[in-house]
């Protein structure tokens, strides 16, 4: 692990020397906007209300997905790629430590929108007394946020794997993120039209609904981290 | 017994249908600089590739400092460093930021790392400007961050790929200095590849010339020279034409022949033959003005070992 945290390490640094709104001020502009502005104009119910969690639990996997196209494509268009790959660092090492990276970035920008939304709606705008996220929205943002970002990164890493540039990368993940997104919603429509009170009403029922979806999205992250690493190949990172 | 730097047997890769090394058998001792010359596409970063583990051999074996490059490549680059092709540097990361993270790759202690920033930026005279961020340097800096960088871990062997490619004449000797001191102090093999055949005369103590993938010669490079190029003379003159040069070259006297855009080089069987190529040239037309005795080069060597190939 200590070699993938040196690869990511590399990977924050460069994220945080890059200009404009890819670079800290976007991080500012991000934390000032979902952290302070929006918690504010919102209220107390940005804190309580369950919908947060659900909201929440995606906004990992789209900032994933903002920084992972890059990750060898960005090593490539750089002329970087080659000398990183000549180095002692083991495969599982470079793809994990540009996950990690990816998914650190992704964890550290919601907790911090988080933690200052907190303060801020406590300090300004809390009229009975002080509130708090509840503690199963917050445990089921962390557990879906972390598997949907491992998701997001083991495909962009996929993608920015055999593409040419960034930009080419960004395409694809995005178009592969939106047809992701169909194919859940559209799965969700075709459910027996007798199960969806069900799931609505029944509390037992839901807490089910979580875990099998938990459970299938864990082996969906498994297998797609798996075939990441198949696809890693020196030889034709080099060679393409 | 100490295994070579590097050993090869029969090495070859394929693109497709191309043919970027074809049968390269090979040996460079410890502790040398050695020089692979050739010119572009003749498969000289195929083969620093290949020697890295990056590529596999299509046929043939390598083995760089006794670790085979098919089953133990992971070995191979914990013991290497690498200048390849482009310098590879991270431009949106400082001078120290870059050594640093190549420290912390190979698992330098933050202490050691911050030493050896220090030890080998000062001996290349870029120690003030170490908090730069790297993207506005020049090539010939970079190129020099680079070399810094692959000795930064003080691996055993050296890959460079053509280092002084792009840079003016004063960074390429300034470079090429700098590397010689370095090599010597670091105790380092070093495998340079290039095609500025002044630069591996002065560098190293053993050369190999490829063309197409294929080695045609290897030996210390004033062995080289002498073996091909002692009998050449530099005729200069004006009226050059593509015929005569054609002419000249299937001449009975002459082994290889060429122009550098000023002059006639031609590399002779027999230096009683210079009077009978000079009469066959003006009769051909060529104005000559000069004509002068060359030592022999690694230069010459080159260019006579490419123009006997197909």
């Amino acid at each position: 692990m200590t070699d993938a945290f040196a690869v990511a390490w590399k990977e924050w640094r460069e994220l945080l020397g890059q200009r404009g709104f890819g670079g800290k001020s976007g991080i500012v502009l991000f934390l000032a906007v979902f952290g302070i502005a929006l918690p504010l104009q919102t209220g107390p119910s940005w804190i309580t209300s369950p919908i947060v969690g659900i909201a929440w639990s995606w906004v990992p996997m789209f900032l994933v997905s903002t920084v992972i196209a890059d990750a060898f494509a960005g090593e490539r268009e750089r002329h970087t790629l080659e000398t990183l790959l000549a180095t002692r660092l083991s495969d599982e090492a470079i793809l994990f430590g540009k996950m990690v990276a990816a998914i650190g970035y992704a964890g550290a920008m919601t907790a911090g929108s988080l933690v200052l939304a907190e303060v801020a709606v406590n300090l300004v705008k809390s009229p009975s007394g002080i509130v708090f996220y509840q503690p199963a929205t917050l445990l089921a943002m962390a557990v879906v946020g972390f598997l949907g970002a491992v998701f997001v990164a083991a495909i962009g890493v996929l993608i920015s794997l055999r593409a040419a540039t960034v930009r080419q990368a960004q395409q694809a993940l995005g178009g592969t993120i939106i047809a992701l997104l169909v194919l859940v919603v559209t799965g969700a429509r075709l459910l027996p039209v007798e199960w969806k009170p069900n799931v609505a009403a029944n509390a037992p029922t839901v807490w089910l609904f979580a875990i099998v979806g938990m459970g299938a999205l864990v082996l969906l992250d498994i297998a797609v981290v798996a075939l990441a690493m198949l696809r890693f190949k020196r030889d034709r990172l080099i060679a393409d | 017994m100490t295994p070579p730097a590097v050993r090869t047997a029969n090495l070859s890769r394929m693109f497709g249908v191309v043919r970027a090394l074809d049968d390269v058998t090979l040996e460079i001792p410890r502790g040398i600089i050695f020089g692979f010359l050739g010119p572009n596409g003749s498969g000289k970063t195929t083969m620093i590739r290949l020697l890295l583990g990056l590529l596999e051999p299509t046929t043939g074996t390598a083995e760089v400092l006794g670790c085979d490059t098919r089953s133990a490549a992971a070995a191979i680059r914990q013991q290497s460093g690498a200048l390849l092709e482009h310098c590879g540097l991270y431009e949106r990361l400082s001078a120290a930021e870059n050594l640093d993270l190549y420290g912390r790759f190979w698992r330098i202690r933050a202490a050691e790392r911050r030493a050896r920033t220090k030890e080998l930026l000062t001996l290349l005279e870029l120690h003030d400007r170490c908090h730069e961020v790297v993207a506005g340097w020049s090539r010939g800096m970079k190129q020099q961050l680079a070399i810094a960088r692959a000795l930064f871990h003080r691996p055993s062997l050296v890959f460079l790929d053509e280092p002084t490619a792009g840079l003016d004449p004063v960074a390429a000797v300034a470079l090429r200095d700098r590397l010689a001191r370095l090599s010597e102090s670091e105790g380092v093999t070093v495998f340079l590849t290039t095609h500025n055949l002044a630069e591996a005369e002065r560098l190293c103590a053993l050369a190999g010339v490829v063309r197409k993938g294929r080695l045609l010669a290897v030996g210390p490079p004033a062995q080289l020279a002498a073996a091909r190029g002692e009998t050449s003379v530099e005729i200069a003159g004006t009226g050059l034409t593509g015929p005569m040069l054609a002419m000249i070259r299937i001449h009975a006297a002459v082994q290889s022949a060429r122009t550098d855009g000023r002059s006639l080089i031609v590399g002779l069987k027999d230096p009683a033959g210079v009077p009978q190529v000079i009469a066959a040239l003006v009769g051909a037309g060529y104005q000559v003005e000069s004509v002068r005795n060359t030592a022999g080069s690694l230069e010459d060597a080159f260019h006579s070992l490419l123009e006997l190939q197909p």
